[in-house]
């Protein structure tokens, strides 16, 4: 178990405070021990209010204005109430975009998912290199996307890409993975798929290792094979654990900009545009920065995040309390 | 428990960790191809004349940016670290009333799409005249690290022996004295924990490099990766050995955080 427990830490579902906190108001503390906890905190506070509150205010107060360049440095934009909304989701675009996100997001997941349970069960038995092989599968986790990103890009070439080339030697012809419409969203998920097995194997390895090896033992002497043993323990005993990483794979991957963003920009003919990208590309993308509309697609994202995050919160809460 | 070891899943082993890491073997392969070869069809599978062009490259063009991810990193790691240690040890251990409720922020924090606080950021930096500065993506990518940092500070710190801290008062020290002499050397090992997993996110950032600054004389090396590829080359030996490059810091991670992050880990767990 050893680096499992690094990317544990990383989407936080464990570092919580440890179950309930013991309360002892009176004793722990001397006379003003309240406020030095303050003190301690403040500067947390005041960085949240800064850097989270203030620049999500701002994203709201982008969307319900009317910001071209101009307005933007003078600060002098027109108030236009809910007009970016509507336009934004009026836009023939945003039914598209809504569309190819559903489709990265579960095409990526369901994969993600599968596979990476498929090594954790395989990973479970011990054996000799297990554990250095468990954590190289971390590779694709740590790499900066760009490097990722880029990577398969080349991979993925048309012309000169490995991928075509190894197909070719199987009577395959050319597939334009990143310049078609119809390959393009394939190869992302791909990429993407990838790039998110690392993260399921950890949490379901991790997940397996509380499920006594007793029940193992007991099926076995029934006469359970390996698959029945499965599908009779291990996935029923694994679907809180299931539940919380697809979930937090969701709110993950709903606002995946990087990896997409490198490998086709959101094309061709916006066949990869998810609303993460719309956004971006609205507001960064070309040389003339949108701002508002960007910002409304933004928030929009935002509220759909948030809810499959309290979701995944509720969850997370209810499973401690078993 | 199988005390036998089969020798077959270790082979089984092996071949899926190879497939798994093709991606990043290709690209240490293309590093080392010679511009002439890279449309060789079918291409090389091995480097077997290797040539350190694209590494010349690196050497020419990148060193300035990967400087610049350098100091952006420990940027990000200092200013983490001094945010999220002190609050985490009011949470976990000064009993900072709505220390739940904060840590409930934490998560949600964590779940807001960089490309909103993107466009915030730019918003602010734009009046401030803070774009394209290292100081701007220094904050920005905090961001990603600061939630992260106090929720692990805080996981590790709940779990110290309070008969500790109550030594430390009764030899006369007072909060800060505890914190400094007491919690935080306890602490090393979440410390680097935190400060590894701060720097390998600010180093590996695109969102807001490529948004925030767009036009810097000081770039990071994700965009240096960025505006090969956008410029059309034909030089992916340079594009992948500048990959190769940037993704150091990931493999130092691996191999030497490993031990530390176990064991911050283990000491966490071994409470009560």
């Amino acid at each position: 178990m050893t680096i499992s427990a690094a990317p544990a830490v990383r989407p936080a579902p464990d570092p919580k405070p440890s179950a309930p906190r013991p309360r002892r108001a009176k004793g722990g503390g001397t006379g003003g021990s309240r406020w030095v906890a303050v003190a301690f905190a403040a500067p947390l506070l005041a960085y949240l209010l800064a850097f989270y509150a203030y620049p999500l205010i701002r994203s709201i107060d982008l969307s319900i204005h009317d910001y071209n360049v101009r307005a933007f440095v003078q600060g002098n934009a027109e108030f236009v109430g809910l007009k970016n909304y509507i336009d934004v989701i009026s836009s023939p675009l945003f039914g598209q975009a809504a569309w190819n996100t559903v489709v990265f997001v579960f095409g990526s997941l369901i994969f993600q998912y599968v596979l990476g349970l498929a090594l954790a069960v395989f990973f479970r038995g011990n054996f000799r290199l297990s554990g250095i092989l468990r954590a190289l599968f971390l590779v694709p986790w740590l790499l900066p996307l760009i490097v990722s990103g880029s990577a398969w890009a080349w991979m993925l070439n048309s012309d000169n890409g490995i991928v075509n080339s190894f197909l070719h030697a199987f009577g395959i012809g050319q597939i334009n993975w990143l310049t078609s419409p119809d390959t393009s969203m394939l190869a992302v998920i791909i990429a993407n798929i990838w790039l998110g097995i690392p993260f399921n194997l950890v949490i379901l390895y991790s997940g397996l290792q509380n499920i006594s090896g007793d029940l193992y033992e007991a099926a076995a002497l029934d006469g359970a094979g390996p698959w029945r043993q499965f599908w009779s323990i291990t996935f029923p005993l694994l679907r809180p654990v299931s539940a919380i990483t697809l979930l937090l794979g969701l709110v993950y991957t709903l606002k995946v900009v990087d990896i997409i963003w490198i490998m086709t920009s959101g094309g061709p003919a916006n066949s990869t545009t998810t609303l993460a990208i719309w956004s971006y590309r609205e507001a960064f993308g070309t040389g003339q920065p949108d701002l508002s509309p960007a910002a409304a697609v933004g928030n929009i994202l935002i509220v759909i995040a948030l809810i499959f995050g309290f979701i995944y919160l509720r969850m997370q809460r209810r499973q401690e309390q078993s | 428990m199988t005390a036998r070891r089969p020798w077959w899943k270790t082979a089984l082993g092996v071949v899926f960790t190879a497939l798994m890491l093709f991606p990043v073997y290709w690209m240490v392969n293309v590093s080392f191809t010679k511009t002439a070869d890279l449309r060789l069809s079918p291409p090389h599978l091995f480097p077997l004349d290797p040539t350190l062009d694209g590494y010349a490259e690196v050497v020419r063009q990148q060193l300035p940016n990967l400087g610049t991810s350098l100091l952006i990193g420990l940027g990000t790691v200092a200013l983490t670290v001094v945010i999220a240690a002190p609050a985490a040890y009011a949470i976990s251990l000064l009993n900072l009333r709505g220390g739940r409720t904060l840590n409930f922020v934490l998560l949600v924090a964590q779940m807001i799409p960089g490309v909103v606080m993107a466009m915030g950021f730019y918003a602010i930096y734009v009046r401030l005249g803070m774009l394209n500065s290292v100081w701007g993506l220094i904050l920005a990518d905090s961001t990603v690290a600061v939630p992260f940092g106090v929720l692990l500070f805080t996981a590790f710190m709940s779990g110290l022996p309070r008969e500790l801290l109550q030594a430390a008062r009764i030899d006369g020290a007072n909060a800060w004295r505890t914190f400094t002499s007491v919690v935080m050397p306890l602490s090393r090992n979440s410390a680097i924990t935190v400060a590894l997993f701060a720097f390998l996110w600010a180093w590996s950032d695109f969102v807001f490099a490529s948004t925030l600054a767009r036009n810097s004389a000081l770039k990071p090396v994700t965009l240096g990766i960025y505006s090969y590829i956008g410029n059309n080359t034909t030089q992916w030996n340079a594009i992948m050995a500048t990959a190769v490059v940037a993704s150091i810091p990931a493999a130092i991670l691996l191999v030497v955080a490993q031990r530390y992050v176990a064991a911050g880990v283990t000491a966490g767990a071994v409470k009560d």
